[in-house]
């Protein structure tokens, strides 16, 4: 243990503890920028600058470690001026537009600016000018609001393994860009949006598409539909400052209805639609043989990143749709056709905690009602923003249901949302239809939380079906690696791209950190238990689909619908001469 | 080469046939000419006189008794093409390729010196003939540069006659690892890079450091603009670091090193890798080493060029082949260096003292220099000075014996007014502080540095705001943008100045940038945005009439700046 001294308290912290973590102990909050716990430590801002005695300079608290004896003081008038300073600078560099901005009172420049009463900013001069760009239809890049905290490259590089941002150019004339200052459409990214999530400002955020459902909702002559995705209920009531992890489904729908919804729907049907589909392609697989270990396919992220770093495994995919694009091409299809309305004027919104979906929804695969099977992804942040716009007071709406038939599901739909859901909702049908027995205990924890790989053999009937799930892309690579040398013996593994699975996607509310995830995880499964039905076969809407449409799982329809294929990528696409 | 007895036959012979070298008469060759090949000397076109020479010799049938050898940098560039004759020591200067004949055939053949092509200290009448009698070479003090007069850069054997390899030699044979280390530390050695921290006590550290296998580097970056110290050790003496840097690995358990050279330096990494490739075959490099058990290699890194990557942090990463990035320190690269292992880091003038150290030992080395700075110090005269080019002097020796002795004064009887030390981000000294002795601690209170060298000599047609703020816009051009205080702060500070340069400064404009600057030194990252206000500040500090009259009567007393009103 190292004891030292920090505004006069004594402390006794473990060696390698930073001064800004020993002094979390005790109470003292030294602001931060570009620090990210465990993420981002890379001592870049010196926001969180304080004095050290016999220190020649001002030393960063968020990297600097503790020494037995140091003599640390956070707030000494000196060190404050410094901070005030610095900022003072970063705004000197910024567009000051946060009136107008996507980030406006949920950004930590902001934050700063005003914790530090700053205000005057004495110096004019060169402002970064770079372009925005919006080449993805997911994520916008504006250079000019970028702090340079380089949260976005950590998470990309580190957790996601990406790469697709760096550091470009040098001094001031440094931006965060894809390399040699390429496109973000035209390079690997993912889209996965965990830069947007991660970044302080609005340099880097979600395209926004409110615009256009605000637009197709005032159109009477369409019939606007909408899907909620799993992770939504456990989500959207953050936007609201609501505690992370509420529960607000009921409130949720109604207020979708408020904003002129003709029909509000569950992604959880169509989640559910997925396990006797791929199930089912599961069963198959494993029976005449086909490519095994099979991985599941509903992350649009993790999909991308599979054609462009390992397009050697896309036979290790799925070919089932993501539960989004099964609902887009049924609800022009399968609901059109129940509800006679011409799937023309039929407008498809989802709601999604996801950025990767609203590149999803344009892949021109994504087509096979005859239109485009989904018309426009929101993120839970969008939907948060509308409800804001419309001035509906979500905390105080009554809870209200969805409509059928395409709003039923059971809990097993629902756990799609966190990392291991899939793997469980797939099981507990699996299970059932290969023992034709009731499972004694439908919760598969060995599936749940957020270890970035887990592992299990689970027995159904005579065969010792060898599970693994991941969650963030980092830890896929492992399971991917371990493919490509031969040695995984799985049969069946669920990738998510992002970190904790959906409730933690590029969508989500922000913040969102690991403590959140954990409770929106907790929140996922309180859902569960509360649903009267908890295993995707036992959905009677579903049945009555496959009775009325589809006939049965793997059927010819389904093929057309719900099924699609993959292409190859290159890691830079080319460039259009 | 497997024995000490073996590098000293080699030794002695060698030593032998280069008695010359030292003013013995020889009864088989008449002369070795010496020509300086540095960087200044090669862009005059010394080459060409050699050709000349060589053709001479050979109409005159006596090529075969006079050898031709182009040497590190001899140091007084601005003189350039420059040589010495041996036996008789003969200081050529100005050379062009028409006077080879003369050299040939009056000096050499028939022993008559060249008198208009030798150097003539300013008032003198008659010139000096003898490179030893020279004021300008009489003041120095040569220890990193001990062999550029003399040694073929591209013989190992030339190296090894002026005693090379014998510390190497007597570290592996006479001393253990813990001695060789106290060796250098009782030697008082500082780093010559800039931030003179004692070299022994940054071995010890590395050789306590937990972790495995560790490393040795030397930083060949030199990215300061104008400043060829380091390229001149390189290139005229590059076994001296192989023999600093093996001695180092045989200090810390280290058996690979790594030399950092910019790509700007292609000579210098071409004799630095022949060197390698020569010390290999000899068995000084490699295995088993003088047969004492000790393995040690070296491999070249090849610099991308952005002044940044000479900080250390920002060299290791770059060795690992990212982005030359600076990261925060600790971790020190003593404990995690390259790939996070424990590193010895140096600079190239650091590793050239070493073997000198080990060889005479650290009591010799003590007596040269001040209390607290020991040895030499290899500075680059620039600016408005009349011997421009590279110096070595004792530390100690003052800022006048420098500019006014060694470095000839100023041209065209201008009066003096600044020296800036320590590259782009040290501080302008006036004529007031001309006696300080140069060391480290001297130049740090007047709130200069030693930095690595640089020394940039200003006269009174030098404007000291537009020399701040040319020197801030260096730091602006190099600062990796990592950190906010330097990446826009060193920015800002540019903008005022430009204001102030141009007639737009305001009230308070003095003010703003001591705050700018006093926050970047105490809150940038890395070493460059802690120094990149040095000039500003210093200027401000000697010559605060000068903004002053700038911004308040819109007047430049060098006539420098251009106001638009
Ligand atoms: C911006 C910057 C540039 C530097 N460039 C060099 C360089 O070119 N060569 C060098 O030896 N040291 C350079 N240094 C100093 C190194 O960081 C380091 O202190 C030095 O190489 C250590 O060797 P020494 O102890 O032998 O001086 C630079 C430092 C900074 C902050
Ligand atoms: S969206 Fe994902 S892949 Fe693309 S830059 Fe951001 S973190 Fe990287
Ligand atoms: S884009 Fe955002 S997260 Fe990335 S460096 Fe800029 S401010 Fe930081
Ligand atoms: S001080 Fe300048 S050069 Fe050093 S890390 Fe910061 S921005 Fe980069
Ligand atoms: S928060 Fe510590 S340097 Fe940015």
């Amino acid at each position: 243990m190292i004891t030292l001294t920090i505004d006069n308290q004594k402390i006794a912290v473990e060696e390698g503890t930073t001064i800004l973590e020993a002094a979390e102990k005790l109470g003292i909050k030294i602001p931060t920028l570009c620090y990210l716990k465990d993420i981002n430590v890379i001592g870049a801002c010196r926001i969180c600058v304080v004095e050290v005695q016999g220190a020649k300079a001002y030393v960063p608290a968020c990297v600097a470690p503790v020494a037995e004896g140091m003599v640390v003081r956070t707030n000494t008038p000196a060190v404050i001026k410094a901070r005030k300073l610095i900022l003072e600078l970063i705004l000197s560099d910024h567009p000051m537009e946060c009136l107008t901005c996507v980030r406006n009172q949920n950004c930590e420049l902001q934050k700063l600016a005003e914790a530090f009463g700053l205000t005057e900013i004495r110096f004019e001069g060169e402002k970064t000018s770079y372009p925005i760009d919006n080449s993805s239809p997911a994520i916008v890049r504006d250079p000019r609001k970028c702090v340079l905290c380089r949260r976005c490259v950590a998470v990309c590089t580190e957790i996601q393994t990406v790469n697709a941002i760096q550091a470009q150019e040098r001094g001031f004339n440094s931006l965060i860009a894809p390399a040699f200052n390429e496109q973000l459409a035209n390079v690997e990214c993912v889209q996965c949006g965990q830069c947007s999530l991660v970044c302080p400002t609005a340099a880097i955020h979600e395209v926004d598409d409110t615009g256009r459902v605000w637009e197709a909702l005032a159109d009477p002559k369409k019939h606007v539909i909408v899907q909620t995705a799993p992770a939504t209920r456990v989500q959207v009531g953050e936007t609201i400052g609501a505690e992370p992890g509420s529960i607000v489904t009921g409130q949720m729908v109604a207020g979708l209805r408020r904003l002129g919804f003709d029909k509000v729907f569950d992604t959880d049907f169509t989640a559910d639609l997925t396990i006797l589909e791929e199930g089912n392609e599961l069963l198959q697989r494993i029976q005449t043989g086909g490519t095994l270990p099979m991985i599941t396919s509903c992350s649009p992220g993790w999909i991308k990143f599979a054609e462009h770093f390992y397009p050697d495994l896309l036979p290790h995919l799925s070919t089932c749709k993501s539960p989004q694009q099964m609902f887009g091409a049924l609800a022009k299809t399968y609901y059109a056709e129940k509800a006679g309305i011409d799937p023309a004027d039929i407008f498809s919104v989802s709601i999604m905690p996801c950025t990767a979906k609203k590149y999803e929804c344009t892949r021109p695969e994504m087509k096979s009602s005859g239109y485009q099977d989904v018309d426009v992804v929101l993120t839970s942040r969008e939907l948060g923003r509308m409800f804001k716009q419309a001035g509906l007071d979500m905390a105080n709406l009554p809870e209200e249901e969805y409509d059928a038939p395409l709003g039923i599901s059971t809990g097993a739909g629902e756990i799609f949302g966190a990392s291991g859901g899939v793997m469980e909702a797939a099981l507990r049908t699996v299970y059932e239809v290969v023992t034709g027995k009731e499972l004694p205990n439908i919760n598969f924890t060995e599936c749940r939380g957020l270890t970035g790989v887990k592992e299990a053999t689970v027995q159904v009937g005579d065969l010792p079906v060898k599970i693994a799930i991941t969650n963030g892309l980092g830890n896929a690579r492992k399971v991917l690696d371990k493919i490509r040398a031969g040695e995984a013996d799985y049969h069946f593994i669920e990738i998510m791209c992002c970190p904790g699975g959906c409730i933690g996607g590029g969508g989500s509310p922000i913040p969102t950190d690991t403590e959140i995830r954990l409770k929106r995880i907790d929140a996922t499964y309180t859902e569960d238990e509360r649903m009267a039905l908890r295993k995707s076969h036992e959905n009677p809407a579903v049945n009555e689909l496959y009775q009325e449409f589809l006939e049965k799982p793997l059927g010819h329809k389904s093929h057309e619908l719900l099924h699609t294929h993959y292409t190859k990528r290159n890691r830079y696409q080319e460039e259009e001469c | 080469m497997k024995s000490l007895d073996e590098l000293a036959k080699i030794r002695d012979s060698r030593r032998a046939a280069l008695k010359i070298r030292e003013g013995v008469p020889s009864a088989t060759e008449k002369a070795h000419i010496m020509m300086c090949g540095g960087a200044g000397c090669i862009s005059s076109k010394c080459t060409d006189i050699v050709e000349a020479m060589k053709e001479c010799l050979a109409k005159n049938g006596i090529a075969d008794q006079v050898q031709i050898i182009l040497t590190g940098c001899m140091g007084p560039c601005d003189m350039g093409p420059v040589a010495i004759v041996y036996p008789d020591a003969t200081f050529y200067r100005r050379l062009k390729v028409k006077d080879a004949e003369a050299i040939v055939e009056e000096h050499i053949l028939k022993g008559n010196p060249v008198q208009r092509l030798l150097y003539r200290t300013p008032g003198a009448k008659e010139p000096t003939r003898c490179v030893h009698d020279i004021d300008l070479f009489k003041k120095q003090k040569k220890i990193v540069l001990r062999n550029n007069f003399y040694i073929d850069p591209t013989s190992i054997e030339d190296y090894i006659a002026r005693d090379g390899y014998a510390a190497l030699a007597k570290a592996l044979t006479q001393m253990e690892p813990g001695e060789i280390i106290e060796e250098v530390k009782k030697s008082g050695l500082r780093g010559r890079g800039g931030a003179g921290f004692s070299t022994g006590m940054k071995w010890g550290f590395t050789a306590a450091a937990k972790g495995s296998p560790k490393y040795v580097v030397c930083n060949g970056d030199e990215g300061d603009p104008g400043a060829f110290m380091d390229r001149s050790v390189l290139e005229g003496d590059p076994h001296s670091i192989i023999e600093g840097m093996a001695i180092c690995g045989r200090a810390i358990g280290s058996e690979q090193g790594y030399v950092y050279v910019r790509a700007e330096y292609p000579l210098a990494i071409e004799r630095l890798s022949n060197a390698i490739d020569d010390a290999r075959r000899y068995g000084l490099l490699g295995k088993n080493i003088f047969e004492t058990g000790f393995n040690f290699d070296i491999e070249i890194r090849i610099g991308a060029g952005a002044f940044v990557c000479g900080e250390e942090t920002a060299l290791l990463t770059s060795i690992e082949g990212k982005r030359g990035e600076p990261r925060p320190r600790p971790p020190f690269p003593a404990n995690a260096g390259v790939w996070g292992k424990p590193t010895v880091l140096n600079n190239v003038e650091t590793w050239a003292n070493i073997p000198e150290i080990i060889l005479k030992g650290a009591e010799w080395f003590s007596t040269i220099g001040t209390e607290k700075s020991k040895g030499t110090k290899v500075f680059a005269l620039a600016g408005r000075i009349n011997n421009t080019g590279i110096v070595e002097v004792p530390m100690g020796t003052t800022l006048r014996e420098i500019v006014f002795e060694i470095g000839g004064g100023i041209p065209r009887k201008k009066l003096f007014k600044a020296v800036q030390t320590g590259g782009p981000s040290g501080g302008c000294i006036p004529a007031d502080y001309l006696d300080t002795p140069v060391d480290y601690d001297s130049l740090g209170a007047l709130g200069a540095i030693m930095g690595s060298g640089g020394m940039i000599v200003m006269d009174e047609d030098t404007c000291m705001v537009d020399i701040a703020k040319f020197f801030i816009d260096f730091c602006v051009d190099e600062s990796c943008g990592k950190c906010s205080p330097c990446r826009i702060g060193t920015k800002r500070m540019l903008e005022i100045l430009e204001r102030i340069t141009t007639g737009n400064g305001k009230e308070g404009d003095i003010e703003l940038l001591q705050e700018l600057a006093t926050t970047i030194k105490s809150t940038a990252l890395c070493g460059l945005g802690q120094t990149a206000p040095n000039p500003v500040l210093s200027t401000i500090r000697y010559f605060r009439h000068e903004y002053e009259e700038h911004i308040k009567e819109h007047y430049c007393r060098s006539g420098v700046c251009e106001f638009k009103e």
